[in-house]
């Protein structure tokens, strides 16, 4: 008798609890589905506006360097070059600093306490406005492009990457600036993703009498190479959409150029600069452009996630 | 307790959603070009001052958004550096009244410590924006600066990255009065330049110059003399050497000839011996036909005080002040809405 009432009470309970597991689940895909619904309407929408000029330049969008609103033509290779370029060259630059600062904060070369202000230090960095960016960068970048700009073409001239005239506003200040503005995304992402590396793995790699440079080389880097690789992707898509500062300091020119210390343009500048004073033709063709930009970053994440995948599989055996 | 966090919710959604009692005031919105964004924020201040009843917005989103909104019936007035072209005035179903606000000259801002009175040529800064003349001490430029000692820098060329009326205004005029300007450039919002760097906004090349030695770049004359930015002479038609004060702004504003069915016109080169070579009118856009005739009522009120009195502010803040005739046919056009 007794044993039916408890049976019935927690029969009861488990009944709620699935109600309210069941509420929560309804909630939890709403919201995810609206997540995907609206990435589908902004894309859709963005294709609708850009269809007349799809119709019209076609493919030749991509490979056409000239882009000339009152002339109504319109091609990107331009702001696709200066976007690759920008976001490539900043990446170059801060991921060896990225992943030296990480694996510095992640080993005990100095007491716990002094290496969380360092951590704090850099991932603050994240938290400055990209406008402030864009401001140091004329202030205090550009002065320094300027005056080294000079020597550079001057002596390495004949390379076409520093072929003169060397101006401030150039690709160089806006790539040196994208570094610092994604140094923190990636030694917090590898830091986190070297600290998660089993202790077990680090000490067998002593106990063999690995140092511990050999250590960090050749076990910890590897382990954590996956978080490393999300955290490039990371970067590289940040840098990528990046508008304020780099439209401060590019120096927003439609002109295809190899040279570093030239102004060049990027796909997010443009339409920074051009949308509000654009009509007809141009306000399609600048949606053209950000359907571009939307499905870059959308390859950049995809070939990012095949990387992470690939890597994870390597590295399972050695967990 | 779930069902009752819920209610409270629920509720709150409602309170928020209540109509709220509007006070008795009339709201006009306006939205268009940046450069008087200025003024008209001073009309604004000083009409609300004196009529606190009427609340008015100006939002400067620049003259093609501004034609957008209108066009789409967003907004009250627009704004417009380019005033409106046939096509776009034909979407418009109220109809499109066009009315001359106030009007400006583009200076060309120059960065050489040590040069002033800089008098450019025709040929000298059209060469200069067509990338024919790279450095300062060019013949072309030295010709006409006898005595000035050019120094050996290269020229950076300054310009606009974002649409603008300014560089609608200022690559009219370089298409008017330079046939290689006009094949290989051309006239528009957005052009694309065949040498320079580019800066968004009046701010933003006023930046570019004064940060770069050897620099010079188009820019509006208020921007110029709020920055304290040395600009050139400019040659105009009949041959002198001018420079952009409000009184040669105001010889090129009247020579201009309007046509006679709307007040659309550019002085893109004036033959007037006094007269600035790069002056131009910006425009207020106004529906022919308001069905709310409280707005209707405000909104003539304020272009009205804008025309007449508003037109004292115009100087100060670097911008030309309407001729009279202007400002007689653009209150004629005024009373034309309804």
């Amino acid at each position: 008798m007794s044993e039916t009432a408890v049976e019935t009470s927690t029969g009861n309970e488990f009944r709620k609890r699935r109600l309210r597991f069941d509420l929560f689940l309804v909630l939890t895909w709403v919201t995810s589905a609206a997540t995907v619904v609206t990435l589908v309407w902004i894309v859709w929408s963005i294709l609708q506006a850009a269809f007349p000029a799809i119709a019209s330049t076609g493919f030749g969008f991509f490979v056409n360097s000239v882009w000339n609103p009152n002339r109504n033509i319109y091609g990107v290779f331009p702001f696709l070059n200066g976007t690759a370029g920008s976001s490539g060259i900043a990446l170059l630059l801060a991921l060896p600093l990225g992943v030296a600062i990480a694996i510095f904060l992640s080993e005990d070369f100095l007491p716990a306490a002094i290496r969380q202000v360092v951590r704090f230090v850099v991932e603050l960095l994240a938290a400055i406005p990209s406008v402030v960016y864009g401001l140091w960068g004329i202030a205090v970048v550009i002065p320094i492009v300027q005056s080294w700009g000079g020597f550079l073409t001057q002596h390495f001239g004949f390379l076409p990457f520093f072929a003169p005239p060397a101006t401030g506003n150039s690709m160089l200040t806006a790539s040196l600036v994208l570094a610092l503005m994604v140094l923190p995304t990636i030694t917090a992402i590898s830091r986190t993703a070297l600290v998660a590396v089993p202790k077990t793995l680090r000490e067998g790699s002593y106990a063999v009498g690995a140092t511990r440079w050999e250590t960090i080389f050749k076990v910890l880097l590897p382990t954590a190479a996956p978080g490393i690789v999300a955290a490039t992707i990371l970067a590289f898509g940040r840098a990528m959409g990046e508008t304020m500062a780099v439209a401060m300091l590019i120096g927003n020119s439609p002109r295809l150029t190899w040279s570093l210390l030239s102004p060049a343009g990027t796909l997010a500048g443009l339409l920074a600069n051009q949308f509000g004073e654009a009509s007809g033709m141009q306000v399609s063709a600048l949606m053209y452009a950000a359907l571009t930009l939307v499905l870059m970053t959308l390859l950049v994440n995809i070939a990012g996630e095949l990387v992470l995948r690939h890597t994870q599989k390597t590295i399972a055996g050695i967990r | 307790m779930k069902i009752n966090s819920f209610r409270v919710a629920l509720s709150l959604v409602a309170v928020s959603a209540a109509p709220y009692s509007a006070p008795a005031q009339t709201k006009l919105n306006g939205a268009g070009a940046t450069f008087p964004a200025p003024l008209y924020q001073r009309w604004i201040a000083e009409f609300t001052k004196a009529n606190p009843n009427v609340q008015i917005n100006y939002q400067a989103v620049g003259s093609g958004t501004g034609i957008t909104n209108f066009t789409q019936g967003i907004v009250n007035f627009a704004g417009s550096d380019a005033a409106m072209t046939d096509e776009q005035i034909a979407k418009v179903k109220q109809g499109v009244v066009l009315i001359p606000a106030t009007a400006g000259s583009i200076v060309l801002a120059y960065n050489l410590p040590g040069v002033e009175n800089l008098k450019l040529s025709r040929d000298a800064y059209a060469g200069i924006f067509l990338g024919k003349i790279t450095k300062w001490n060019d013949p072309a430029i030295a010709k006409t600066n006898e005595g000035v000692k050019l120094p050996d820098t290269a020229i950076t060329v300054c310009e606009r990255s974002d649409g603008s009326g300014t560089t609608f205004v200022f690559t009219k005029h370089l298409s008017t009065i330079n046939s290689d300007f006009k094949t290989q450039v051309g006239e528009g919002t957005t052009v694309t330049w065949p040498i320079g760097v580019a800066g968004k906004g009046n701010d933003g090349v006023t930046a570019l110059i004064k940060q770069t030695p050897g620099a010079i770049g188009y820019v509006e004359y208020g921007y110029a003399k709020n920055n304290k930015l040395t600009y050139a002479q400019l040659q105009n038609k009949s041959g002198a050497f001018v420079a952009a004060t409000a009184e040669s702004g105001a010889a090129t504003l009247n020579s201009t000839q309007f046509p006679p069915e709307i007040l659309r016109a550019w002085p893109s080169d004036p033959d007037a011996k006094e007269a600035y070579p790069i002056s131009t009118f910006t425009w207020l856009l106004l529906y022919k036909k308001y069905d709310n005739k409280e707005i209707l009522g405000a909104l003539k009120k304020f272009v009205t005080y804008g025309l007449s009195d508003g037109q004292k502010f115009a100087d100060e803040l670097g911008y030309v002040p309407l001729p009279k005739e202007v400002a007689a046919k653009s209150e004629a056009a005024l009373k034309s809405v309804e």
